[in-house]
């Protein structure tokens, strides 16, 4: 019995065909490899395997310091590694109990939305590269991500692999020229987001190859622990920054974009959203931004109390977490990271079983994972 | 209408048509870095370097190979001597951390942009080729460290080139 969904009915029965997508493949963003068995077109079974990038961060973390551990969270999401290093400063400071100044919270709160925004671009980006329109938005967004990535720079010196948070605060002050820079680039900001929009969110072509497509119901996206961009485009309003504030974000006020059916477009038009969302945020937290210290006194090498504490925040793509457990020694006895991507993976199989093998590559694109998170 | 949408999206295509290319041609134009870029050689200063090894400490991967004795009279407050001070660049990440762990400013981050190179063996520096190093960048940066503090003149404090020696990974 095969099954059919949308427009795919079928009439003639064939021979299933066994197909290795990936790890090799422009469209897995990585090394992600799926096991699908077609029925024609059909999809029939499908079967993630992952695992080609494993380099073992969680146990690497075990044999450095609290501070060295910093730079393995860059290469976790190296698409939105400054989320990645505040959910893991935000769990040590928790097990280490040391407050960062107002000044920190607020750094930290103006680059995690900028992330986001570049993050979007990419994830936005490279869907739309899915879908057959090779190129010319994704490098519309390439342009915005490589301005939040001069910003990043000007402040870190570094454009992917950041390192710009420290336990306590971050490594270092905002240099003079950097706010006339944010205040130029938010204020282009929207510009470019309608910019999108007029490309692509009456496109018909984009339209009829998304909507309807692969609905995830809300009771399917809680059951299976989806969060994110993804939760959200299935009608749930769970957003971390609103749900259980972290740093200063119950200071702001904004919304939480919320699709309506969960299918594709509605994934693709809540990431549109959220972007405005976050160029809200940023202009809040410019106008708030206080003086003073940007790290608090803490040592630079802490001994933690015997203890464990979970951090968790609203990264790019759902909801990270960073477990850590202290022997009271230099580094953490443990370290569990929950990653957003690998979590959300779970309901791939659902999604796509029914479908066809065009529609596979789009469906899996407004996933917006990244590789580097999944196999950590 | 069908199309509509498609239409709306080549308006911004075609307004694209009209603007500057943002084309830099690296070679003969640099963009210029803003004053933490950290994608520059380390560079290092010996007449600073105390040889407290807080560098090698602090670096994620160990990259820093330092061995020191101490020398000197311990009424005059004894100083360490040092013997080996390796970077294997090959292996550097430029995560910065050894920059903010030393309390004297004698390893920065601010040397050559464009230094490839044809072997990795010649990533391997030692306190030579990174004394070498230095002095390139403070002879051409009018004796100014990469952080913007001003270097002692040569002539009040001389700085030494070794002579380059056979490298051992044993040591």
């Amino acid at each position: 019995m095969v099954k059919t969904n949308g427009d795919a009915k079928l009439t003639l029965k064939t021979e299933e065909v066994m197909v290795n997508i990936g790890p090799q493949h422009p469209s897995t963003h990585g090394v992600f490899r799926m096991r699908v068995t077609f029925d024609g077109e059909v999809v029939t079974e499908l079967e993630p395997i992952f695992g080609y990038l494993h380099r073992g961060s969680e146990k690497l973390a075990e044999e450095r310091t609290y501070t060295q551990v910093i730079t393995l969270t860059d290469r976790l999401d190296y698409l939105a590694s400054m989320s990645n290093n505040l959910a893991y400063v935000l769990a040590a400071e928790k097990l280490a109990g040391i407050q960062p100044p107002e000044r920190a919270m607020y750094i930290r709160v103006i680059m995690a939305e900028l992330m986001r925004i570049a993050s979007h671009c990419m994830g936005l980006g490279f869907f739309i590269n899915d879908l057959g329109a090779l190129a010319t938005p994704l490098m519309y967004m390439f342009r915005e991500r490589e301005k939040i990535l001069d910003l990043f720079e000007l402040v870190c010196g570094a454009r992917i692999t950041f390192s710009y948070m420290r336990i306590g605060g971050v490594s270092g002050d905002l240099p003079e020229e950097f706010m006339p820079a944010l205040v130029k680039f938010i204020n282009e900001m929207p510009g470019y987001i309608d910019e999108y929009e007029a490309l692509l969110r009456e496109n018909e072509i984009l339209i009829s190859r998304t909507k309807d497509i692969a609905i995830l119901t809300a009771e399917k996206a809680i059951n299976a622990s989806v969060t994110g961009p993804m939760l959200r485009a299935s009608g749930v309003p769970w957003d971390l920054r609103k749900s259980d504030p972290y740093e200063v974000y119950d200071r702001f006020d904004f919304d939480i974009p919320v699709g309506s059916t969960g299918d594709t477009y509605d994934r693709f038009l809540v990431r549109l959203e959220e972007m405005r969302e976050s160029v809200l945020i940023v202009k809040q937290a410019m106008e708030q931004i206080p003086s003073g210290p940007f790290r608090a006194l803490a040592p630079a090498l802490i001994h933690p109390p015997v203890g464990e504490a979970y951090a968790h925040v609203e990264a790019p793509k759902g909801e990270l977490g960073f477990y850590l457990v202290s022997d009271n020694s230099i580094a953490p006895y443990r370290c569990k990271i929950r990653a957003p991507s690998f979590i959300n993976l779970t309901v791939l199989r659902d999604l796509i079983i029914g479908w066809k093998l065009a529609d596979l590559v789009v469906i899996f694109g407004s996933f917006d994972i990244n590789m580097g998170e999944v196999d950590r | 209408m069908y199309g509509l949408g498609i239409a709306k999206g080549m308006i911004v295509t075609f307004k694209h048509l009209f603007r500057k290319p943002f084309t830099v041609q690296y070679p003969e134009e640099v963009v210029p870095r803003g004053s933490r870029f950290r994608g520059y050689e380390f560079t290092w200063y010996e007449d600073r370097c105390t040889g407290c090894a807080s560098c090698a400490k602090y670096c994620p991967l160990g990259t820093i190979n330092i061995v020191t004795h101490p020398e000197g009279d311990p009424k005059q407050g004894m100083d360490y001597a040092i013997d080996i001070f390796d970077i294997d660049t090959g292996r550097c990440m430029f995560c910065g951390l050894c920059v903010e762990a030393c309390p004297y400013e004698a390893i920065q981050a601010g040397g050559p942009l464009d230094d490839a190179t044809y072997d990795f063996e010649s990533l391997y520096r030692d306190k030579h080729k990174l004394t070498e190093m230095a002095q390139e960048h403070l002879h051409g940066h009018d004796f100014t460290y990469p952080n913007g503090k001003q270097a002692p003149q040569p002539d009040e404090k001389p700085l030494h080139i070794g002579l380059p020696v056979e490298r051992d990974r044993t040591r």
